[in-house]
């Protein structure tokens, strides 16, 4: 529309009623959006800005903050308690999400061919539970579990290895693996059962077929199932590398970090630095690296699962 | 179907094994909590003397009742208002298409990535500055925010999927735009709506980091919050604490075992669609 067809339309008193209309629904649309939109700016937009804006002063939450430029982030790459935190992160992605998800995706397969019915129902509710509950309640739980008397060394002397038991989350060899034992036991079965509610979308007479043709579990799992499941395993992957690179709860409870900087990822080390230490710049440097941490490894995920087909 | 006998015995039994490894840990606090209070007993051991007045003693010290009330009231503060204003601009969003309202959208899911630990540290200044710190309202507030990202792509990804006749036969038979979210799209949307509620029900339940830095009270805070703060009190004596830990977790168990169904299906579209 050119500028003088526009003034042509506005003459017509009926274009003018309904441009009017357009407008005015514009703004009751607006109005629907307002107070979503303002509980989020107020409650997360704005405190990322300033996030962003601590991150470049030295201000100890109490007196005047001093502008100190990048500095704050030339810590956070340079200090080894900080860089160790970040690998800490990468390191609980291991536990965190590839043992689950390739875990996860190799036991909904074989359920799927062996438990259907009345066990593979009670499967999907036991295995589920770990993901209802608080994870601080995981913590405390394996806290215990893991202790020098707690059931899994009571386990492994039991079957005559009593030799290796140990306090595993007060040593700096295991800590870190336990904790992130704690995180397979939470994730693992979220995983399998939504692997396997994808398994059920897929065409049944896909799997007939193979199975007519004598196929074994392994091809199966190759040829169908992964294929099918490339969305649902995104899924799998967002949400646990999520939870590994933002651990915090489980990570306080069972160790609160240590012992020494062992299991620090870097929520623990935010929490620690701004409201322990007092160094709230430099935590919120730490979190904004986190934030963009996530972004930059999630969004390509997204682009890869939802790429062709959906 | 030719599965062979051996596999299908070795498949079950590999899901019996997981089964009872997702069980046992719970099952070894139970009969440690029955353990007397104070004693380091073994991982999994039947007591001698069962000491049930452990789960008395320990809904005593935690303050169990004022705990529950505590979670309840955030519950009952965060969920439904969060329901009601996503819902309105899931809406406006989805459906009318209001102008700005792919750039709204971005917005919003820009959100649903951020770690709470991103701005866990501003929160707590602006909780002060609002005279709101070691209050609920300091969890409640910014709770609703945190949820808003994926609570309004939730409800967008419904609206968006509805058919545009029946908007435009309600707009002519004179409705005006909030008759036609109030009488005819939110009764269609009760589905995603129930689902969005029980999601947000347990997030809120759970949520331990924003209680633990912007309340210090137990008593104020949600219940992941107090057990966090009962394992402070009582780390080394380990009955009690598995005593309270039970407690802690029973609501969330019965209502899981009750609503399981719906939890899980819940759950599970939640993160597909997140």
């Amino acid at each position: 529309m050119t500028p003088g067809d526009r003034t042509l339309a506005l003459r017509t008193p009926r274009r003018i009623s309904l441009l009017r209309g357009i407008r005015r629904d514009a703004l009751v649309g607006w109005l629907f959006v307002l107070p979503a939109l303002s509980m989020y700016a107020l409650f997360v937009l704005q405190p990322l800005a300033l996030t962003v804006q601590y991150s470049f002063y030295r201000w100890d939450g109490i007196g005047p903050a001093t502008w100190i430029g990048l500095s704050n982030y030339a810590t956070v790459l340079s200090d080894p308690d900080m860089r160790e935190t970040i690998l800490n992160a990468f390191r609980l992605v291991v536990f965190f999400s590839l043992i689950p998800v390739t875990l996860g995706l190799i036991v909904a397969s074989v359920i799927h061919r062996v438990a259907t019915g009345r066990l593979g129902a009670a499967a999907r509710t036991v295995l589920f539970l770990p993901q209802v509950m608080p994870l601080v309640a995981a913590g405390i739980i394996w806290g215990w579990l893991l202790a020098l008397t707690g059931l899994v060394n009571q386990f492994l002397t039991a079957i005559g290895l009593g030799g290796v038991t140990r306090a595993w989350l007060g040593d700096f060899d295991t800590a870190l693996p336990a904790v992130g034992l704690i995180g397979i036991w939470v994730l693992l079965g979220f995983c399998i059962v939504l692997l396997l509610t994808g398994m059920t979308k897929v065409d049944a007479a896909l799997y007939e077929s193979a199975r007519i043709d004598g196929a074994s579990w392994f091809q199966e799992l190759k040829s169908i199932t992964i294929p099918s499941l490339r969305y649902e395993i995104g899924v799998c992957l967002t949400v646990t590398i999520i939870a590994a690179l933002a651990a915090f709860d489980i990570v306080y409870v069972s160790t609160a970090g240590g012992p020494g900087k062992s299991t620090t990822v870097p929520g623990i080390q935010i929490y620690y630095t701004a409201f322990l230490e007092r160094q709230v710049g430099l935590a919120s440097a730490l979190a904004v690296a986190l934030t963009v941490l996530v972004l930059v490894i999630i969004l390509p995920l997204q682009r890869l699962t939802r790429g062709s087909d959906r | 179907m030719r599965i062979a006998r051996g596999e299908l015995y070795a498949g079950r039994a590999l899901l019996l094994a997981l089964m009872a490894m997702t069980i046992l840990p719970f099952l070894s606090v139970f009969t440690t909590a029955l353990h007397p209070s104070g004693t380091l007993p073994n991982g999994l051991d039947w007591p001698a003397d069962p000491q049930w007045g452990n789960f008395v003693e320990a809904f005593k010290v935690s303050n169990m009742t004022a705990l529950l009330a505590s979670s309840v009231f955030i519950v009952l503060a965060v969920v439904p208002v969060s329901l009601v204003i996503s819902t309105m601009a899931g809406f406006a969003i989805g459906l009318l298409r209001i102008p700005g309202s792919r750039l709204l959208f971005l917005l919003f899911v820009f959100g649903l990535t951020l770690p709470f630990e991103g701005i866990i540290t501003p929160l707590y200044y602006l909780a002060r500055s609002m005279g709101i710190l070691n209050t609920r309202v300091a969890i409640v507030l910014p709770l609703i925010g945190l949820f808003m990202p994926f609570a309004v792509f939730w409800m967008r990804a419904h609206f968006v999927n509805m058919p545009g006749e029946l908007s435009e036969a309600a707009r002519v038979d004179g409705a005006s735009t909030w008759d036609l979210f109030w009488r005819i799209h939110v009764p269609l949307a009760r589905a995603p709506i129930a689902s969005l509620g029980i999601l947000m029900s347990i997030w809120a339940w759970n949520q331990f980091l924003l209680a633990l830095v912007l309340v210090e009270d137990p008593t104020q805070r949600t219940m992941a919050g107090a057990l966090g703060a009962f394992q402070g009190h009582y780390a080394t004596d380990i009955p009690l604490l598995c005593a309270g830990t039970i407690l802690i977790l029973l609501p969330t168990l019965v209502l899981f075992i009750l609503f399981q169904r719906h939890i899980i299906t819940a759950l599970l579209q939640g993160s597909v669609k997140g």
